[in-house]
């Protein structure tokens, strides 16, 4: 029998890196997808506007790990097999997309009615408006709660360990199953999530307190 | 694609999916309630004089928001026993959701207390009130009015999470899906099927929170009925 040794906590080391691949395919995507619904939940059609809310909140209300059994075994009923790391990274990014979109939307609707104004009245295409105008103000009002998502994406990740992906949760539970060593196994996992989120987590709370530092300024 | 959806096969299965959804409402409603009474408590500790309280709470909030519910669940059922600490799947997963939970609602209490002014603590001390008078109606009931937004939204989250429970094999709506599903092979109308319990879940569990701080905080009740 295996005892847990430096072996095992490399073992579970070297996963760290599909924990992280999964976590910026996640964050790119989704940020992408997001971006896009945002620029729909503030545009002018009430269709568009009524469809991505309608998206926004159904995935919002659906659990990551349902979602990722759907990624996993619909495109079967297509005739194809799709990899675990394929399903978890199209579940995460549907679902990082619908949680961003949210708060980059709350972001950009921050942004007071008069800067639009003023944009429109220098004759700036709507576009160029969004792009030197808004955006900059909503990136750094959304700063905060974007890491602090990202966050929640890197731990959303553990989720695609039950379709079998070996990101570090499966690879604790795999060196567990081969030392008989639980505790020190899943605690080692808990360690490296830890030190991954816990310096982010700061970043976002130092975000949050510069950001209202500054409103406080203005 | 030439697949048939079959739903007629999953009514062999409502017991089940009946019984799972009755232990994810169950999860949730100990999930919530525990954690939010975990979170005030540990809010109301790390306000106490001494640097102890507000570092211990401190560290159990860090733990709880940075590492993954799931881990935790596994480090509970299945680490646990290491030491001696035997709990059966249920009792675990209870543990591990009212836990967490409780990490996230301190986070967000404290956040409300803190932004109670110092001169309201200190206009309650001038009239003579305790301290524990102090926080029951001087502290807590604007910081938790003003925090109840995302409270409900912690709530709910934490509602879906539930599903992770089926993971250390509990029973739950999940559970009785994995269980349907590798048992009739009609994986897509089940999950199909859960997913959109799931969904309604979201929205009926939003509705009865926001009703139910309604009720609660009778000040900004006033306020939406002068809006009306």
């Amino acid at each position: 029998m295996r005892t847990f040794g430096s072996p095992e906590f490399f073992f579970i080391f070297y996963a760290l890196r599909w924990t992280l691949t999964l976590t910026a395919i996640a964050f790119v995507g989704g940020g992408l997808v997001g971006i896009a619904l945002a620029v729909m939940r503030i545009s002018s059609s009430k269709a568009l506007r009524v469809a991505t809310s309608a998206y926004m909140q159904f995935v919002q209300g659906l659990p990551l790990l349902i979602l990722m059994f759907i990624c996993y075994y619909a495109p079967s009923l297509f005739g194809f097999e799709v990899s675990a790391i394929a399903a978890a990274a199209v579940a995460l990014t549907i679902n990082s997309s619908a949680f961003l979109g949210a708060i980059w939307e709350s972001a950009l609707r921050a942004i007071p009615k008069a800067q639009w104004e003023s944009a429109d009245a220098l004759a700036l295409h709507p576009f160029k408006v969004l792009r030197f105008v808004i955006a900059p103000q909503a990136i750094r009002l959304a700063m905060p709660s974007t890491v602090g998502f990202l966050v929640q994406i890197i731990k959303q990740t553990s989720i695609a360990s039950i379709i079998g992906f070996v990101e570090i949760t499966r690879a604790g539970q795999l060196v567990s199953n081969a030392t008989f060593d639980p505790l020190k196994s899943f605690l080692a996992v808990a360690a490296f999530y830890f030190a991954v989120c816990f310096p982010l987590t700061q970043l976002s709370l130092w975000l949050e307190s510069r950001a209202a530092k500054r409103g406080a300024h203005a | 694609m030439d697949y048939t959806f079959q739903f007629g096969l999953l009514l062999n299965y409502l017991p089940q999916f009946i019984s799972g959804f009755w232990l994810t409402m169950l999860l949730a409603f100990v999930g919530i309630f525990g954690g939010i009474a975990l979170g005030i408590g540990c809010a109301v500790a790390s306000t106490l004089p001494g640097w102890l309280p507000r570092f211990l709470v401190r560290c159990y909030v860090e733990a709880m928001r940075n590492t993954p519910l799931l881990v935790q669940i596994f480090v509970i059922f299945f680490g646990l026993p290491n030491i001696g600490v035997r709990m059966s799947p249920l009792a675990s997963v209870f543990i591990a959701l009212v836990l967490n939970n409780g990490g996230y609602i301190a986070e967000i209490v404290r956040g409300g207390i803190q932004s109670t002014h110092r001169s309201q603590v200190e206009a309650a001390e001038s009239l003579g009130m305790t301290y524990l008078q102090t926080l029951r109606f001087v502290i807590l009931p604007p910081a938790l009015e003003k925090v109840f937004t995302p409270i409900v939204s912690q709530c709910v989250l934490l509602m879906l999470s539930t599903s992770l429970v089926s993971a250390i094999g509990v029973e739950d709506l999940t559970g009785a899906a994995m269980i349907a599903s590798s048992e009739t092979f009609r994986t897509m109308e089940v999950y199909l099927m859960i997913a959109a319990v799931y969904v309604l879940m979201n929205f009926v569990f939003r509705a009865i929170l926001n009703l139910a701080g309604l009720l609660i905080f009778r000040r900004s009740r006033r306020n939406i009925f002068r809006g009306i």
